[in-house]
């Protein structure tokens, strides 16, 4: 079988605490050793200067296959995710038909065997058609192999049903992933309520709206001592109320997406919907929160929330456009240019936010470059500046804020299951 | 001077650009009046209105203020049109701009829709009113009022009275006023008016006496009902009560106050019926102001297509 040699890279691995220059040997899809292989390589990479990493696992995204496939499928989804040094995708179950049942769930599952370029985990809803009013089949599901549970775009508004779904799922050992929202709070804002969107004159979605869910389910997953994971917090206000429950021992998970802390409310302008996100961005003084809690760990994880959209989704009225920002492909550089750069974290705090953390939510033993683990392995340039282009994407959408923007923390290289699936700019030598 | 291709809202104008646009109204009035000073100036410009909402002042001064100059003034009437069939916006623009259509003035029931419209044609774009953001025109004519009567804006007081939230003739008047160098005061129920509106410059009130005490200008705006879904306050009795204006209360303010209102009214809501026909009021003057800023315009922006 094959053997590849990865020379000389700074290996960083928070699950085994090594950050050290060294080789690393890949056999038959596992990591074999960090030593320089006795026999001849099938395949040799010169990692001198760059960092060698565990795969990242996204826990959430949307891949909007079935049913969306204008805006991405799960092949293209995948290639956008090796591009950006994902190895493991949580696929949100907001598709069409919604993923509330097994079928489903064993299409998105076939789907990913058979065409994605990376492993793609089916995150089952957790009401039918993630309507809020009945639990959906969550231990058939379970059995067919969703990873997570979520209503992907929605909140549970009824508190009761919320409550059943959290201590149902314990029995299966499903972690809930939370997008935690108040809808009548929220109304029908299109942006931060704020000074800029009083300056926009564009009607506000409150901190508030987030807080008073974000308080909800943590109670909630208090008292049935069910797994939690709140995802893409945005507010000062959320890290601190997950901060108290935490010291309550509520055994509450969160993550933060990228974006999030790299563009405040300050920075939209012209009416740009590719600045259409949520939760929306938010404030200067959110952003400075958000780090305090990346760096303290009350914020474990970052994960994308990629959301592809069609262009014609995104080119007409602001108020109109739909929420979502494209973030596989810069999910890296964002975080290595906006904290390790600005040493807010470490490099490997941030390798573990983005590959050990989420793996251990949904019950993974990925994330590390343990010898015997999956041979998925990401290597990255540090070092040098680069301008993301959003025209040599490989997702099917383009609806980034981040066209044209100056980052550090390129991916060369993504290794998924031991083979390489993305080299300096092309999947499997396919070239955008 | 005024160089730009649109009008799209007076945020980002400066206090120099609103100026030559009220200087060239001054010289636009008289032609209202007296037909014989109108010239074909505008006679190789075509015009099309494009309003999503409904309008009676803005529309009909902008028509008539094409023809006055010898303009083609065209309104796609958007409840008849190919918008009903789910026309996007800028697919709308795009169509209008093929047919040769030089100034399109939109107004439309969302945020930011001029913008787009206007980052997308070739056109030039006025905005006639987005969503809760600008009525550029509507403070244009504001500001020519109060320049007319009062011959200045140097340390004025403004009070604007009403649904503030919602209101973007309140947002253009606060933003044109505060860069000519007026007092701005928005005043009405904690629920209409965020206190985030002092990020545009300007106090916030919500106790109207103290509020219009000494004011140069009071500016009623019209309850939106139809931009509410919850009711901000509990009934039309109270609130006429404690934040109307009415000859009690308008003694606060100064003897020769103005008293405006960009129409239409509600009757003995926001302002009771002896104000608004009472001899501080110069809303009827708003009106025919409205045509002269609204010529202004349309010439200063053909004039810069040339």
């Amino acid at each position: 079988m094959s053997l590849i040699h990865i020379k000389g890279g700074r290996i960083v691995d928070p699950a085994n605490n090594i950050d050290k220059v060294s080789d690393l040997c890949i056999k038959d899809g596992k990591i074999y050793s960090l030593e320089a292989p006795t026999e001849k390589a099938d395949k040799v990479i010169d990692a001198s200067g760059l960092v060698v990493m565990p795969g990242f696992v996204d826990l959430n995204c949307h891949l909007r296959e079935p049913g969306f496939e204008s805006r991405e499928t799960i092949l293209t989804g995948s290639m956008a995710g090796a591009a950006g040094g994902y190895t493991t995708l949580c696929a949100m179950p907001n598709t069409d038909p919604v993923t509330d049942n097994e079928i489903v769930a064993t299409y998105v599952k076939y789907k990913a065997e058979k065409e994605a370029v990376i492993r793609v985990l089916p995150v089952g809803a957790i009401t039918k058609g993630k309507c809020g009013e009945e639990l959906a089949d969550i231990g058939r599901m379970a059995k067919a192999g969703v990873c997570a549970l979520s209503e992907g775009d929605r909140t549970v508004q009824n508190a009761a049903l919320m409550k059943t779904a959290l201590k149902y799922s314990k029995m299966f050992d499903l972690p809930v992933l939370a997008y935690s929202v108040d809808t009548d709070l929220a109304g029908k804002g299109s942006m931060n309520a704020g000074d800029a969107a009083a300056l926009l004159g564009l009607k506000g979605i409150s901190a508030d709206s987030e807080e008073v869910m974000v308080s909800r389910d943590m109670i909630l997953a208090g008292s049935t001592k069910a797994r939690l994971h709140l995802c893409h917090i945005s507010t000062s206000g959320s890290v601190t109320l997950i901060k108290q429950a935490k010291e309550r021992g509520v055994d509450v998970t969160a993550d933060v997406t990228p974006h999030h802390f790299s563009l405040s409310d300050e920075d939209i302008v012209d009416y740009d919907a590719n600045y259409k996100v949520n939760p929306p961005l938010r404030t200067k003084e959110d952003i400075v929160a958000i780090k305090e809690g990346l760096k303290n760990n009350i914020i474990e994880v970052i994960a994308t929330d990629h959301a592809p959209r069609h262009i014609d989704e995104k080119n007409c009225e602001f108020e109109k456009a739909e929420n979502g920002i494209v973030g596989l492909e810069t999910a890296f550089a964002l975080s290595f240019t906006n904290l390790v750069d600005k040493n807010v974290i470490t490099l490997s705090e941030l390798v573990k936010k983005m590959s050990l953390n989420p793996a251990k939510i949904i019950n993974s033993d990925l994330g590390t470059l343990s010898v015997g683990a999956c041979a998925d392995v990401t290597i990255a340039d540090i070092e040098k500046d680069f301008v993301f282009d959003k025209t040599r994407s490989f997702s099917k959408s383009r609806n980034t804020p981040f066209d044209g923007k100056t980052l550090k923390g390129k991916i060369l290289y993504t290794i998924s299951r031991g083979n390489v699936v993305f080299e300096k700019g092309s999947i499997k030598g396919e070239c955008k | 001077m005024y160089e730009r291709k649109d009008l799209l809202g007076l945020r980002d104008l400066s206090g120099e650009e609103i100026m030559t646009i009220l200087n060239t109204a001054r010289e636009m009035k008289a032609k209202i009046d007296d037909p014989s000073l109108r010239d074909n100036s505008l006679e190789k410009s075509s015009i099309v209105t494009l309003f999503y909402e409904n309008s009676t002042r803005t529309k009909m001064s902008f028509l008539l203020a094409g023809d006055y100059q010898g303009a083609i003034v065209k309104d796609l009437g958007v409840g008849t049109s190919s918008v009903q069939k789910g026309e996007s916006l800028v697919d709308t623009g795009l169509t209008l701009d093929q047919m040769g259509i030089n100034i399109m003035i939109i107004r439309h029931r969302m945020t930011g829709a001029a913008h787009l419209l206007a980052r997308n044609v070739k056109a030039s774009v006025i905005n006639a009113g987005d969503g809760s953001n600008e009525h550029p025109t509507q403070a244009l004519l504001d500001l020519y009022t109060i320049l007319e009567r009062k011959g200045g804006f140097k340390g004025l007081k403004v009070v604007i009275l009403g649904d503030i939230s919602h209101s973007r003739v309140a947002r253009s008047n606060a933003f044109g006023l505060t860069k000519l160098g007026a007092k701005v005061t928005l005043a009405g129920p904690s629920t209409l008016v965020s206190s985030s509106m002092r990020s545009l410059g300007v106090e916030v009130a919500t106790d109207i006496p103290k509020a219009i005490k000494d004011a140069d200008v009071v500016m009623g705006l019209r309850i939106q009902f139809e931009r509410q879904k919850n009711m901000p306050f509990p009934s039309l009795r109270e609130y006429s009560s404690l934040f109307g204006v009415n000859d009690e209360t308008l003694k606060y303010a100064k003897k020769d106050c103005l008293v405006m209102h960009p129409g239409p009214v509600n009757r003995g809501i926001e302002l009771s019926s002896e104000v608004i026909d009472g001899a501080n009021s110069v809303i009827n003057v708003q009106v025919k102001n409205g045509v002269a800023v609204r010529m202004a315009i349309l010439k200063l922006l053909t004039e810069n297509r040339r």
